[in-house]
């Protein structure tokens, strides 16, 4: 039972032989491998995934996004992809959000670019990196250069897989595989996977949208719902030309790619998909919230309209985009109910008007707002009575629905 | 040994929906679409039929206030007026078909009579021949009204008209079954109210091929993960069965123009015309994963973006 929960590790165990241990711990073992690469600080994990459907539970480890930088191309030229990768980090709605890796490519054939390259990565920057090329002997240098950071090898096909098998063995490190259709990759994972190498990447790109979203669903349904072991392990995707590849991105985050290969990475492009993978990972039973605090909205003065909402950041972001609509620069109150909505808070007791009126002082609200009023939610009306009493503020009913604020802002006396 | 591919067959299928009616149907449409019929997941053409692809409309508003002026300026001249707007929406940027929102009757703020409105729509099913969906302000009063006058305007056109709540849904009942239109129901993000509308409205009179429901559509950043997952169920749920969600899905993603952060000017985020542009791509692509069957675009752009998504998606070139 407690094998079964995962409380003890089989290694414990004094009287199980080696192959009722293997039988035991394939049993075990959860039906997507956790994959980690990156080194010390930067350490990403990837795969460990339960569900098809992020309604059902939630998914768990976001796609990791990662830029190419090419080693036939001037160090300059490198070099600012670099720079450019390491300056796509951001705080939205306080996460930070970033651009994840390297994939170092050996489009020169030759081991020297490559390691010049490497050696410029590591030195410029400490994100992970992914070597990618197809000669083992060529990439095999770098690599060892690149151990201590923990690189995903990449790529075996069934043309240097035996090269490539022994060089993840000698280095300890993760290795990726490809293939040109579904059947030939459980093949070669099965194989890879009987030269005892654990950590096992699946490389899916595909060249259309269809037979990408095919393969994907192919991969994490067998590895899921049937247990088929060769298909246990996270995935990859090259997202493909500049024309394809906010679409190939755009498919690959909700649809089960574990890394996304972006060949370039203008702000415009990979900030919408960050926030994407950032909405499409968000747990399901855990709503996203903003920071319990004042925001203001326009530039508004101390004696501007003081409002009232909850954190969860859905509520937020409607209540705020609206009074933006009105045009009256205002300040927000945003009261920490632990994401619910205005409703849903005040009928479970996490909107109470104690609560409100410890936030305004603790918060020195009246210092800055001064007009003396808080508007609060319609759906709260019931609240205002007790709020006067405790914080001595005119408490005003405002709109029931946030749609209604423009209309409500603008009509304010005063 | 061969790879055995398991395959998903389903008990339930979505019911086949028809908007716009020819010549031939009673109407002066240039053809009529169908919508629907799905026995899959999309886009799953490896175990299901899906015999209707998805259909990519975009809005015309019939007052300008309320659109941001950034995307006004890259619109052009033409949005100034909605029967311009609409020609444009099928000649320039062939879209399948067009949704008029007929903001400007919105009794709080300009509440322009519901005959100009009608007028309006009369106008503009004059200009063009694609199908037509018309939706209200918002105000439940006025759109009863509305809603009567517009039907009346496009009659034999087989419109759909939106949007029904539980509040109003009576009017667009009446209104839509006195002159043979769909209705478009509206859930707010929740699978319950979805099926609730539904139910309402059948348990009317109206029949299920001429109902498409529109479970909101929040728009990337702002929430996108709850249309992406309420999608996902209702497809869901009409497949196992649930005679109640076997509608076709239609989805707003004009929303990610309300967005901030697609038209925030901070330079960190790169250009902002892109970035607003793939704001709106990224909102439909995902809702088109996730099984919506009717999209509702703003941007040239982003239509021309989707369409190839789409296409992508179905195997095609």
């Amino acid at each position: 039972m407690q094998l079964a929960n995962k409380k003890v590790s089989l290694d414990e165990c004094p009287y199980v032989d080696e192959e009722a241990k293997t039988a035991l711990e394939e049993s075990g073992a959860p039906p997507i491998g956790l994959v980690k690469f990156g080194g010390s600080g930067r350490e990403l994990e990837i795969g460990d995934e339960t569900e098809l459907y992020r309604h059902e539970k939630k998914f768990y480890h976001p796609t990791v996004l990662t830029l190419a930088v090419r080693d036939n191309v001037s160090e300059d030229e490198q070099r600012s992809s670099i720079e450019q990768a390491k300056s796509l980090e951001f705080e939205r709605v306080g996460q930070m959000i970033r651009l994840d890796a390297l994939a170092l490519c050996n489009e020169s054939g030759e081991s020297k670019a490559f390691e010049a390259l490497a050696q410029l990565a590591m030195k410029e920057c400490d994100l992970p990196l992914i070597l990618f090329g197809v000669d083992p002997e060529s990439l095999g240098p770098t690599a060892k250069i690149c151990q201590e950071r923990r690189p995903i090898l990449a790529t075996a096909n069934k043309s240097n897989l035996d090269e490539m098998i022994a060089l993840a063995k000698e280095l300890d490190l993760p290795l990726c595989i490809s293939a040109d259709n579904l059947e030939e990759l459980s093949e070669i994972s099965t194989m890879t996977k009987e030269k005892e190498i654990k950590n096992i990447v699946l490389d899916l790109t595909r060249s259309d949208l269809k037979q990408q979203l095919e393969d994907l669903t192919i991969v994490r349904r067998m590895a899921i719902k049937s247990s088929f072991r060769p298909f246990g392990h996270p995935t990859l995707i090259w997202s493909g030309t500049s024309d394809e590849e906010l679409m190939k991105a755009t498919l690959g985050i909700p649809k089960y790619a574990s890394i996304i290969i972006l060949q370039s990475a203008a702000p415009e492009k990979v900030y919408p998909l960050m926030t994407l993978r950032q909405n499409i990972y968000t747990d399901p039973q855990v709503p996203l919230q903003v920071e319990e605090k004042i925001y203001d909205i326009g530039s508004p003065q101390p004696d501007s309209p003081l409002l009232l909402t909850t954190n969860f950041s859905l509520t937020y972001f409607t209540v705020a985009g609206d009074i933006e609509k009105s045009g009256v620069p205002s300040w927000l109150l945003v009261a920490n109910t632990e994401g619910l909505s205005v409703m849903t808070a005040f009928a479970a007791g996490k909107l109470t008007a104690e609560g409100v009126a410890k936030l305004i002082e603790t918060a020195d609200i009246k210092e800055k707002c001064t007009s003396g009023s808080i508007i609060i939610p319609g759906m709260i009306s019931r609240m205002s009575g007790k709020l006067n009493e405790l914080t001595g503020l005119n408490v005003i009913v405002g709109p029931r629905e946030s749609a209604a604020l423009p209309k409500f802002l603008k009509n304010l006396p005063g | 040994m061969a790879l055995e591919i398991p395959k998903e067959k389903f008990v339930g299928k979505t019911v086949q929906t028809r908007l716009g009616a020819t010549a031939e149907q009673g109407g002066t449409r240039g053809k009529s679409l169908l919508i629907g019929a799905a026995e899959g997941l999309p886009f799953h053409s490896f175990e299901a039929s899906n015999p209707n692809p998805p259909l990519i409309g975009m809005d015309v508003v019939d007052t300008l206030r309320g659109i941001d002026d950034q995307l006004k300026n890259m619109m052009g001249d033409v949005i100034a007026d909605p029967v311009s707007w609409a020609k444009s929406c099928e000649s320039e940027w062939h879209a399948d078909f067009v949704v008029l929102k007929l903001m400007s009757a919105n009794p709080e703020e300009e509440n322009r009579s519901t005959e100009e409105c009608a007028s309006t729509v009369r106008e503009v099913l004059k200009a063009i021949k694609l199908p037509l969906i018309v939706y209200g302000s918002g105000s439940y009063e006025k759109d009863s009204k509305l809603m009567e006058d517009v039907s009346g305007a496009a009659a034999g056109e087989r419109i759909f008209i939106g949007l029904a709540e539980e509040d109003n849904y009576k009017s667009f009942a009446a209104a839509a079954m006195s002159n043979g239109h769909g209705i478009v129901g509206f859930s707010n993000l929740d699978i319950n109210l979805a099926k609730q509308i539904a139910i309402l409205l059948m348990d009317y009179g109206v029949n299920r091929e001429d109902i498409l429901i529109d479970p909101l559509q929040a728009a990337l950043g702002v929430g996108l993960e709850y249309s992406y997952s309420v999608i996902e169920r209702l497809r869901q749920g009409a497949l196992m069965g649930d005679a109640s969600l076997q509608t076709s899905i239609i989805c707003d993603c004009s929303v990610a123009w309300n967005a901030r952060e697609a038209l925030d000017a901070n330079g960190k985020l790169g250009k902002v015309t892109s970035r607003a542009i793939n704001w709106e791509v990224i909102t439909a692509e995902t809702s088109l994963i996730a099984g919506a069957d009717l999209l509702i675009m703003r941007h040239p752009e982003s239509v021309k973006m989707i369409r190839e998504v789409s296409g992508s998606l179905l195997g095609g070139e």
